[in-house]
């Protein structure tokens, strides 16, 4: 039950960011400075996730930066082919292939 | 609705590997597939599964999401002259639809100089579009999470995901600041309790963005990307 309250407070946010300028403030614009910043949330949350998710492994969750990191050689792998081809697809295909490999290779 | 057809592709993707990596996260098919019917935005919603996979109280997890959707202001804000003329209702239900795509596809078309009366049925077309195609997927892949054994290691369609997502995004010296600064200090921060981690990182990341591009002198009129 306290997940769908979190979902439903999730839901109330995220339609109200969307309403804002939309519908209670409208002919107002965004000051350049919260503007600026806001072009910085993407990257910020992206990497904030990833390298948290690739770093700590193994069932105690600790860090392992050694080339024995599956996950981190598997990522690698995959931020490569993100940058050459942008392809979702071909991204999270190859990253998932390589890291069975990896695991089945160790 | 040529225009958004790679947009959907796009989206298929991103769908099932949230479906299926909530379902690994041990959320029910019913609440995975409410997220993405009720919060509609994929970024946020993995956030989300992963805070609740990790027992993050409700109230921070809420707050993560308003974090992360932030961003949609900026949307809000430059859509709001093209809604001027419409009646609250049209703008409650655009709203809701207004997500990274929805707006990249009604800016295009704007740049496009493709502009009109119907402009916003236009709008109204590829957020519906988007927002079914975003269900449907999701469906995909609860069924797949589902059918998938653990010892796949469907988690790791997260970090995947969101490499694929930032490689567009680091289009300056700036943004590659701001994701440098908050990768490192989620890293640091991973033990710290109730999700504190991601908030500081997030906000870590915006004052490193704002501060490298005032050093190197290039602030505002940059185009927005999302």
């Amino acid at each position: 039950m306290n997940l769908w309250l979190t979902v439903a407070g999730m839901g109330a946010v995220t339609y109200g960011i969307r309403l804002s300028l939309l519908v209670f403030v409208s002919h107002t614009s965004l000051p350049a400075a919260a503007r600026d910043a806001l072009r910085f949330v993407m990257p910020a949350v992206l990497l904030a996730i990833i390298l948290p998710a690739v770093l700590y492994v193994g069932d105690d969750k600790t860090i392992d930066l050694s080339p024995g990191n599956e996950r981190l050689i598997a990522a690698v792998a995959a931020a490569a082919v993100a940058w050459a081809t942008k392809n979702v697809w071909l991204t999270v295909g190859l990253g998932m292939c390589a890291l069975w490999v990896l695991q089945w290779a160790t | 609705m040529r225009g958004q057809l790679p947009l959907l592709f796009g989206v298929a993707p991103f769908g099932m590997a949230y479906g299926a990596y909530a379902i690994e996260a041990g959320l029910s098919g019913g609440l995975t597939q409410a997220m993405s019917a009720i919060v509609f935005g994929g970024a946020s919603q993995f956030v989300a599964v992963q805070l609740i996979a990790s027992g993050v109280p409700g109230g921070m997890i809420v707050l993560a999401t308003l974090l992360v959707n932030l961003r949609h202001m900026l949307y809000s804000a430059s859509l709001a002259p093209s809604v001027e003329q419409l009646g609250l209702r049209w703008r409650w239900l655009l709203a809701y639809l207004l997500t990274d795509e929805a707006y990249a596809v009604s800016m295009t078309r704007v740049a496009r100089g493709v502009d009109g009366p119907f402009r916003h049925w236009f709008i109204l077309g590829a957020g519906f579009a988007l927002w079914a195609t975003w269900q449907v997927t999701t469906s995909l892949g609860i069924f797949l999470g589902a059918a998938v054994p653990d010892s796949w290691s469907l988690d790791f369609a997260l970090p995947l995901t969101f490499l694929a997502l930032l490689m567009p995004v680091l289009t300056s010296r700036a943004a590659l600041a701001a994701a440098a600064v908050a990768g490192v200090v989620a890293v640091a921060g991973f033990d710290w309790p109730y999700g504190v981690a991601l908030v500081a990182a997030i906000a870590a990341g915006l004052v490193a963005g704002v501060g490298v591009e005032r050093a190197l002198g290039g602030a505002s009129g940059e185009q927005v990307s999302a």
